[in-house]
C-alpha cells in the first residue's frame, strides 16, 4: 500500500495510438450549442 | 528512480486541489491519483524549478521539496518511480502521430437544417434568430432526401450514421422531418446501415402528438431550456417579447417522463435538456439545480458563444464567478448522487478508462470531413455553426463536386498538434483543441484557440475528474 499516493483510475490512453482509430464512435461536437457528444465526454464503442 | 530528464512535468502531469483533495492527472495515460499534501507540494515545486530553467534531475530533486525530510523525499520519489514504471504517472509522452484519413472524406454524421425559421427570438442565437443571416426558409423533402442519400453514399463502410434535425426550429417543418425519418430508415436498411436520428428543439411545439411520434420512432431529443424562469425568459422570448418558460417547461417535463433511463453518455434513445449561460447568469449552477429539482436528469448548460461586444458575452472578469459556479455544481452533483434527484451534468462526464482512443482525441469533432451541415437550400457547410458563412461553404448537394477539397483539408489539418497552445497544454487529449467555430470566430483561424474557452474547459475537466474520484468512493459506500 502506497503511503503518499493513491491511484484511483488506471488509464492506458497512449497505447490506444496503436489499437484505436476504428472510427465507429459517435460523431462529437466541440461547440457549446450541441450536446450530441463532445470528444472527452464519449465512451468508446469498441 | 524517477526519470525526468527531457520530461516536461508541467505538460504531462497536472496536479491541482479540488474540494479537500490533491489530484494528479497523468495526461498521457489518462490515470487519476490522489496525492497527500507533501507529494502535491513536491511536484508543484519540481515544476517551478523546471520552469526556472533547471533541467538536471538530481538538482531538481534537491532544489524542490525543502518541506520534506530526506526519508519522506525518498519515499515519494520511490512511489512516483513505481507509478512511472507502470505508465500511470510521469508516464512517457504519447507518440506524436498525425491523424490519418482516407483521400475521399468518409461522412458519418450530418446536421440537417430543416428550418431556417424559429418561433423564438433568443437574444444570443448564433443563427440570427433562426435564419442564419439568410431568408427564413424550410427545407423541402427533396433536398432532405438528397442529403440523406449523400450521407449514405459517402459513409464508406461505417455501419452507423447520425442525423440531427436542427434549425432554426425543426418542429416548424415537422411533416418533412417525419417523411425524412421514414425515408432515411428505409434507405439505410437497403444500404445495410443504420441512421441514428436526433432532434434539437426549443420544445414550443413539443405537444403530445409530437412526443409520441418521437418516442415511437426512437428519436433522441435535445431540448433547449436555460433554467430559472427569469433567466430563460430574458434570453428566450417569443417574437412578441413574452417569455417561453411557461410554455416549454410543461412540454419538457411531460416528454422526459417517457425516458427515465436516458443514457448519460448520449447513447441509444436519450434526451438532454440543454441551456446556455451568459454573463447575466454566471450563477448558472442555480439554473442547473432548478432543472434537477424538477426531475430533469440529463442536463447540459454551456457558455454562450458570442462576439465580445455583446452585452451578454462572457468577459474575462466573469471567470472567477463562473469557475465558482462549476465548483458549487460539482459539489451538488455529489450531494444529489444516490438520491432520487441524482442528475448528470454533461460537461462533467469525462471518459478516462472507458473514453475514446487517442486517434479520436487528436482529430477532434470531425467537422468539415466526417460531419457536415446542410442548409435548407442544400448547401454544405463544415458544421451547423458555419452555416451561412460563404468562406467556409464546402459545396452543394446540387453540384457534382460536392466538397471543396481545400476546405476539407483545412479542417483535417486543424487537429490538436497543429495548435501551438495545445501542444503543451495538460488538457490537450480531453478537449481535442476546442471548437473550430469558436476558434475561428475569435481569431479568424482554425488553428488558433479561444483562450477563455480553454480556461473554462480546463475548469470543467478539473471538476469532472474530482467527481470521478468521489463518485467511486460514494458508489463503494452505498
Amino acid at each position: 500500500m502506497a503511503k503518499h499516493i493513491q491511484t484511483i483510475i488506471k488509464g492506458n490512453l497512449s497505447s490506444t495510438v496503436k489499437t484505436g482509430g476504428c472510427g465507429n464512435c459517435q460523431t462529437s461536437c466541440q461547440s457549446a450549442c450541441k450536446t450530441s457528444c463532445t470528444v472527452g465526454n464519449q465512451v468508446c464503442e469498441k | 528512480m524517477l526519470r525526468i530528464d527531457h520530461y516536461d512535468i508541467h505538460k504531462n502531469v497536472h496536479v491541482y486541489r479540488q474540494g479537500k483533495i490533491n489530484i494528479a492527472y497523468d495526461v498521457n495515460s489518462g490515470s487519476l491519483h490522489i496525492l497527500d499534501d507533501k507529494t502535491a507540494q513536491f511536484i508543484w515545486e519540481m515544476i517551478r524549478v523546471q520552469k526556472q530553467g533547471l533541467n538536471d534531475p538530481d538538482r531538481i530533486f534537491t532544489e524542490a521539496g525543502s518541506h520534506l525530510s530526506s526519508t519522506e523525499k525518498k519515499e515519494i520519489l520511490q512511489e512516483l518511480a513505481e507509478l512511472q514504471r507502470d505508465h500511470l504517472l510521469f508516464s512517457p509522452e504519447a507518440e506524436r502521430v498525425e491523424p490519418v484519413y482516407p483521400v475521399r472524406p468518409v461522412i458519418k454524421a450530418m446536421c440537417l437544417h430543416v428550418a431556417h425559421d424559429c418561433n423564438l427570438r433568443c437574444g444570443y442565437c448564433f443563427a440570427g434568430t433562426g435564419a442564419f443571416g439568410g431568408d427564413r426558409e424550410l427545407m423541402s423533402f427533396q433536398t432532405g432526401r438528397l442529403a440523406l442519400d449523400f450521407l449514405l453514399q459517402n459513409s464508406g463502410n461505417r455501419p452507423h450514421c447520425e442525423v440531427d434535425f436542427f434549425g432554426g426550429e425543426p418542429l416548424m417543418n415537422f411533416q418533412v422531418v417525419k417523411e425524412l425519418i421514414a425515408y432515411g430508415k428505409k434507405a439505410a436498411d437497403e444500404a445495410g446501415k443504420k441512421i441514428k436520428f436526433t432532434l434539437t428543439t426549443n420544445a414550443v411545439l413539443l405537444d403530445d402528438e409530437v412526443s409520441n411520434y418521437l418516442e415511437e420512432e426512437g428519436i433522441s431529443v435535445v431540448l433547449s431550456l436555460d433554467g430559472r424562469k427569469e433567466v430563460n425568459d430574458r434570453m428566450r422570448p417569443f417574437a412578441g417579447g413574452k417569455g417561453s418558460y411557461d410554455r416549454i417547461m410543461p412540454h419538457i417535463l411531460r416528454f422526459i417522463e417517457k425516458r427515465p433511463s436516458a443514457s448519460r453518455y448520449a447513447i441509444g434513445k436519450y434526451y438532454y435538456v440543454r441551456g446556455t449561460y451568459t454573463r447575466y447568469n454566471t450563477d448558472f449552477y442555480q439554473d442547473v439545480l432548478h432543472m434537477a429539482d424538477r426531475g430533469i436528469r440529463r442536463i447540459s448548460v454551456e457558455p454562450v458563444v458570442a462576439p465580445p461586444e455583446e452585452d451578454y458575452a462572457i468577459r474575462q472578469e466573469d471567470m472567477d464567478a463562473i469557475k465558482e459556479s462549476y465548483d458549487i455544481l460539482g459539489d451538488k452533483v455529489l450531494e444529489y448522487m444516490n438520491t432520487e434527484k441524482e442528475f448528470t451534468f454533461f460537461h462533467f462526464n469525462a471518459g478516462l478508462d472507458d473514453g475514446p482512443c487517442l486517434p479520436k482525441r487528436l482529430s477532434g469533432c470531425g467537422a468539415g470531413h466526417e460531419y457536415v451541415a446542410i442548409s435548407p437550400e442544400g448547401e454544405i457547410y463544415p458544421c451547423h455553426q458555419f452555416v451561412g458563412q460563404e468562406k467556409y461553404k464546402l459545396g452543394s448537394l446540387y453540384e457534382t463536386e460536392k466538397l471543396n477539397k481545400m476546405i476539407v483539408d483545412s479542417f483535417r489539418k486543424a487537429y490538436v498538434y497543429a495548435k501551438e497552445e495545445c501542444c503543451s497544454c495538460w488538457a490537450r487529449f480531453s478537449c481535442s483543441g476546442g471548437c473550430h467555430a469558436a476558434n475561428a470566430s475569435f481569431s479568424g483561424e482554425l488553428t488558433k484557440v479561444y483562450p477563455m474557452g480553454c480556461e473554462l474547459q480546463k475548469k470543467r475537466l478539473e471538476v469532472a475528474f474530482y467527481i470521478k474520484i468521489k463518485e467511486r468512493e460514494q458508489r463503494i459506500l452505498v
